[in-house]
C-alpha cells in the first residue's frame, strides 16, 4: 500500500529508553508498555495495511494520569496518538515510531447513571456496546450502533463521529454526547457541556467530536441514554434490482416513514452473509433491503404493512417479515457480520463514502465499472436511508499488484462519491486512509481553515499528526502565530 | 463609508469582509436583524445583511435534505416545506417577538448561526443537529465549504457545528444545507392542571422515560398561563402541564391511552385534539407568554430535574415566572427587573445547579453592561478565543456580540 508516512524523527527514537524511563515515572506500575512483543500489539487498527511500531504504549488508569503524560510529551515535542480499541477502518489509530500511543481502554468506569435525565457519564475506555448493557435492564439504550459495537471504545467514537445502523432516526455520536473532558496536548483538562442540552458559548464539543484524536485526549462523557421502543421488527424486501431498491427508499421516506434502519445488501454480500448468519436471505435477487421498524406489535404490522404497499409498484421478488426473536436476531447478525463474513473469504478494502440517495442506481453501476476494470470483486453494503455506501473490495494481500489496483479502485470510488454530490467517509472518518484525498472534496481555503482549528488546540501538531490532512500545504496554518499563543 | 451593506453574492461578501480586516473596521453580521435585540449591544460603524442572498438551491423531499441561500426568509423555507408534507423537526423558536422586533422576520441562517430549538429538541435534537453543509465567508475574506448534502459525513471538521450557534461572529453564512423530517400524520397533546413545578417535571420526565416517543413536553406556572393566547387554557387559571404526541393517528391514539393510564395519579388528564395542539404548541414556538411584558427574560438550559431547583432558587431572590420546556431542563424565565436583571444572583444559581443562562431580554444598558451569554471556564474561554482569531484575526465580526473580549 502506497500512503506516505512522515519520517520518524531520530532525535525522539534515539532517546526512546530515556523517553521511556521518564514516563514510567509518571505513571502507575504497569501503565507504560516498551517491550517489542507488548508494543506489537499496538503496531495497526482495523486498517491493517498499514503497520508501524509505536514508540512505547500507555495505558492510563485516570484522567489525571493522561494529563501527565501529555504534559511531558508536549514539552518534549513528542507526538502522540490516541487509541480506543483500535478498531479504526481508516487507520485513525495507526501509530509511529516516534509516537507515543495513549490507549484510554483501561479507563471503562461507569460513572453515573440518571434514568430520570436520561443521561450515563462513563470513562471513554467504555465499549459502545457495554452502555447499551449497563443501561438495558431499565430498558435503556445507547444509539449510536457501529457494526464494531462489541469492541469499539466511546472514546473512538467520539474521535471519528461514528455511526451505526440506526442513525436514520437516532443520529450519530456528535447528536448523542452531551458533555465532554478533555485533555489538552499541554495537559490543561477542560470540561465542555455537560448535563443539560446545547453548550453555551461556541459548539466547541461539535469541534471536538469527529476530530480523529487531533484536538486532545478525551477521558469522560456524558451521553443521551433512550428509552427503547416497545418493540422492533425488519422485514427483508428482494429485488430484481439496485435501482428498484433505491426507489423503494425513496418511496418510504417520501410517504413520511422513517425506519429506525433501511440496510442494503448487494447479492455478493447477500451470498457471503447467508452463509455465515443462516439468517433466510432470498439468494435469487440482486439486492435486499432490510427495513425496521418500532413501536407496539399492532404500530409495527400497520407500519410493516404500509411499508409492504409502498415497495409493490418496484416489483419485489421477495417480502417476508420477521416473524420472531431469534428470525430478528439472525437478519441482523447477518448484516452486523457482514464484514467479518466477507473477511473469511477475501481480503478487502472497506470504502465508506456516501451519496445522495437518488444517485444509487447509477452510482453502484460505476463502482462496478471500476472494480471491472481493475479486475476485482465487489461487494456492496450500506445505510441506504442516508446514503452511506460500504463497497468492500475484494484483493489478496498477498499480492502486491493486486493491493496496489484495490488502493486505487478504493480512491476512484471515493471520487465518484464525491462528484455525485456526496462525500470521502461517511462514518469511518479520514484517518490516514482518505488523507490525500481531501483535496479531492476540499480546495486550499476550506483545508487552511481546518488546520487552523487543528492549531487553536494543538499549537505544535503533536496530536495524530499524519492523519486527515495532506502532508504537504500544512505550514501556513502550522505557523500562524495568532493561534499558537 | 461602510454602511448598510446587502451584498449579493460570496465574492461580494468577500471583498467587504477583506477590507474590513484590512482596515479593522468592525461591522455588524445579521440576516433580517430579528435577534438584533439579543446579545451584547453592538457599536459598528456597518452592518452587513444577508438579506439579498435569498431562494432555496435544492429540495429533494425523499432524501429530507433542502439548501438555501442565508438571508431566504424562514417563512419561505417553512412553506416549501409543509406543501410536500415536511418540515424543520427542531421547530426554531422565534425569538424576534419577545426581543421587541416585528414577528415573522427570521432567516434561516440566523436560525443556525443562534442554534435556537423549540420543544421537539427533545425529541429530535437541535438546530445543529440538523445542519449538514455551509458555505460561508470568514473575517479575512476567505470564501469556505463544510459538510455538504449528504446526513452522513466525517471528512474533516464539523465546522456546521462550529458554527452552530456562533452569532456571526466566526463568519457569513452564505449558503445553509440542512436535513428536514415528514411532519406527523395526526398530533395530541395530554394536560395536567394545578401541579406544582416539581411534580410537573417528574411527570414530564417520567414520560420521557416513556417507549411512547413524547416530542412536548412542557409546564407552564399559572402566572404565564395567564397570558396564553389559546381561550380555554387560559381561562382555566391554573398551571399547565404538557405533554405532545405525534405519529399515525392511531398511533396518536394508543400512545395517549397509555400514557394516560401511566399517569393517572397525578390527577384528571385532559386532551387537546389535533387542531388544539397545533395552536397550543405553535404559540409556544412563538413564546407567546413572554411576549407581553418587557420584564427581563432569562433562557436557562440545565438537567430537567434541576430546572423546578433552579425557578425555586431564583424566586427566592426576585419576581420570577417560569415555562419549562424540555422536559424542566429549558427554563424561560421572566424576571422582576432590576438594574442587572438579576444577573448576580441567576449567574450563582446556575453555579450551584449546573447549566447556563442566556440574557434573551433586556435593556440595551444592561445588556451592555451584564454577562449576556453564560461566562466560560477559563481553558474554554482561551480555546474560544483562539477559535475567533483562527476565523476572524482582526476581529471585525460582531465583535463583543457574545463576549466583551472576542
Amino acid at each position: 500500500m502506497s500512503l506516505a508516512l512522515p519520517e520518524p524523527e531520530r532525535a525522539i527514537v534515539s532517546r526512546r529508553d530515556a523517553i521511556v524511563e521518564d514516563l514510567r515515572r509518571l505513571v502507575g506500575p504497569g501503565t507504560i508498555i516498551a517491550d517489542e512483543d507488548g508494543r506489537r500489539a499496538y503496531e495497526t487498527d482495523a486498517l491493517t495495511a498499514y503497520r508501524r511500531m509505536p514508540l512505547a504504549v500507555a495505558l492510563p488508569s485516570s484522567t489525571e494520569e493522561v494529563s501527565r503524560l501529555l504534559r511531558y510529551c508536549h514539552q518534549r515535542g513528542i507526538k502522540v496518538v490516541a487509541r480506543g480499541a483500535g478498531t479504526s477502518l481508516s487507520g485513525g489509530a495507526l501509530p509511529a515510531e516516534d509516537a507515543l500511543v495513549i490507549a484510554v481502554s483501561r479507563m471503562n468506569r461507569v460513572l453515573e447513571v440518571d434514568y430520570m435525565n436520561r443521561i450515563a457519564r462513563l470513562e471513554v475506555g467504555i465499549t459502545n456496546l457495554g452502555i447499551s448493557e449497563t443501561v438495558k435492564a431499565q430498558n435503556f439504550f445507547y444509539a449510536p450502533d457501529p457494526s464494531s459495537q462489541l469492541a469499539c471504545t466511546l472514546a473512538g467514537n467520539i474521535g471519528m463521529n461514528s455511526g451505526g445502523a440506526h442513525c436514520l432516526k437516532y443520529g450519530v455520536t456528535t447528536n448523542n454526547v452531551l458533555g465532554l473532558k478533555m485533555v489538552l496536548m499541554d495537559g490543561e483538562v477542560v470540561e465542555i457541556g455537560g448535563s443539560h442540552l446545547d453548550s453555551p458559548g461556541y459548539d466547541l464539543m461539535g469541534l471536538i467530536v469527529g476530530s480523529e484524536g487531533q484536538f486532545g485526549i478525551v477521558t469522560e462523557a456524558t451521553v443521551r441514554i433512550l428509552r427503547a421502543a416497545e418493540g422492533a421488527r425488519p422485514m427483508l424486501l428482494g429485488f430484481d434490482s439496485s435501482e428498484a431498491a433505491g426507489q423503494c427508499v425513496s418511496a418510504i421516506i417520501g410517504a413520511g416513514i422513517i425506519p429506525v434502519a433501511i440496510e442494503f445488501m448487494d447479492k455478493p454480500a447477500i451470498h457471503v452473509c447467508e452463509a455465515f448468519a443462516k439468517a433466510g436471505y432470498p439468494m435469487e435477487v440482486e439486492a435486499l433491503l432490510i427495513v425496521e421498524v418500532e413501536g407496539s406489535q399492532d404500530e409495527i404490522a400497520e407500519l410493516l404493512a404500509i411499508i409492504t404497499e409502498l415497495a409493490r409498484p418496484f416489483k419485489p421478488k421477495e417480502m417476508r417479515v420477521s416473524q420472531s426473536a431469534e428470525q430478528s436476531a439472525a437478519i441482523w447478525k447477518g448484516r452486523k457480520s457482514a464484514f467479518g463474513a466477507i473477511g473469511r473469504i477475501s481480503d478487502y478494502y472497506c470504502m465508506d463514502g456516501t451519496i445522495p440517495l437518488g444517485k444509487l442506481a447509477e452510482v453502484l453501476t460505476s463502482i462496478s465499472h471500476i472494480c471491472d476494470r481493475h479486475g476485482l470483486r465487489v461487494a456492496n453494503i450500506f445505510h441506504a436511508g442516508d446514503g452511506n455506501l460500504h463497497p468492500l473490495v475484494l484483493y489478496d494481500a498477498n499480492d502486491p499488484a493486486q493491493s496496489e489496483r484495490a488502493e486505487q479502485a478504493g480512491a476512484e470510488i471515493l471520487e465518484l462519491c464525491v462528484a455525485a454530490g456526496g462525500c470521502l467517509t461517511g462514518e469511518h472518518g479520514v484517518g490516514i486512509e482518505k488523507r490525500d484525498l481531501m483535496r479531492v472534496q476540499f480546495n486550499e481555503t476550506d483545508l487552511l481553515l481546518q488546520m487552523r482549528i487543528k492549531t487553536v488546540f494543538d499549537p505544535k501538531w503533536l496530536l495524530n499528526p499524519a492523519k486527515v490532512f495532506p502532508l504537504d500545504g500544512r505550514e501556513a496554518a502550522q505557523q500562524d502565530s495568532a493561534l499558537a499563543a | 463609508m461602510l454602511t448598510n451593506m446587502r451584498p449579493v453574492d460570496e465574492r461580494e461578501f468577500s471583498r467587504i469582509l477583506a477590507e474590513a480586516t484590512a482596515t479593522a473596521t468592525p461591522v455588524e453580521i445579521m440576516g433580517s436583524g430579528s435577534k438584533r435585540n439579543v446579545g451584547r449591544p453592538l457599536q459598528t460603524a456597518a452592518n452587513v445583511s444577508t438579506r439579498a442572498l435569498r431562494g432555496i438551491s435544492l429540495y429533494e423531499p425523499s432524501e429530507m435534505v433542502m439548501s438555501a441561500r442565508a438571508g431566504t426568509p424562514l417563512s419561505q423555507i417553512e412553506d416549501a416545506l409543509a406543501e410536500r408534507g415536511q418540515m424543520l423537526a427542531f421547530e426554531p423558536v422565534e425569538l424576534g417577538p419577545v426581543a421587541g422586533s416585528e414577528p415573522g422576520q427570521a432567516t434561516i441562517a440566523g436560525v443556525f448561526a443562534t442554534n435556537i430549538s423549540g420543544s421537539r429538541r427533545i425529541s429530535v435534537g437541535a438546530a445543529r443537529d440538523h445542519f449538514i453543509g455551509v458555505k460561508g465567508v470568514n473575517g479575512r475574506g476567505e470564501i469556505f465549504k463544510s459538510g455538504g448534502r449528504v446526513m452522513k459525513n466525517v471528512t474533516g471538521y464539523d465546522l456546521c457545528r462550529g458554527l452552530s450557534g456562533s452569532w456571526g461572529t466566526l463568519a457569513v453564512m452564505t449558503e445553509v444545507t440542512f436535513k428536514v423530517l415528514p411532519m406527523p400524520e395526526d398530533t395530541g397533546t395530554l394536560l395536567l392542571l394545578g401541579l406544582p413545578d416539581e411534580i410537573a417535571i417528574e411527570v414530564l420526565c417520567g414520560a420521557m422515560g416513556t417507549p411512547f416517543e413524547v416530542s412536548g413536553a412542557v409546564h407552564l406556572q399559572p402566572s404565564l398561563v395567564a397570558r396564553l393566547w389559546h381561550d380555554g387554557l387560559r381561562q382555566q387559571g391554573q398551571a399547565v402541564t404538557a405533554l405532545r404526541i405525534e405519529n399515525f393517528s392511531k398511533s396518536v391514539a394508543y400512545r395517549g391511552a397509555r400514557l394516560k393510564d401511566h399517569f393517572k395519579a397525578y390527577g384528571e388528564i385532559h386532551e387537546l385534539d389535533r387542531e388544539n395542539s397545533l395552536a397550543f404548541w405553535g404559540e409556544l414556538r412563538q413564546l407567546s407568554v413572554l411576549q407581553a411584558s418587557d420584564a427581563p427574560v432569562w433562557r436557562i438550559s440545565t438537567s430537567p430535574t434541576a430546572g423546578p431547583k433552579v425557578v425555586a432558587a431564583i424566586t427566592a431572590y426576585m419576581d420570577c415566572r417560569a415555562f419549562y420546556d424540555w422536559s424542566g431542563g429549558l427554563v424561560w424565565a421572566e424576571v422582576l427587573s432590576t438594574t442587572d436583571a438579576g444577573a448576580a444572583d441567576i449567574r450563582r444559581v446556575i453555579a450551584t445547579h449546573g447549566g447556563h443562562a442566556t440574557l434573551i431580554r433586556a435593556e440595551p444598558e444592561v445588556r451592555a453592561a451584564v454577562e449576556v451569554f453564560q461566562p466560560l471556564e477559563a481553558g474554554v474561554e482561551r480555546i474560544s478565543r483562539k477559535l475567533k482569531a483562527a476565523f476572524d484575526p482582526a476581529g471585525v465580526l460582531n465583535p463583543g456580540r457574545m463576549y466583551p473580549n472576542f
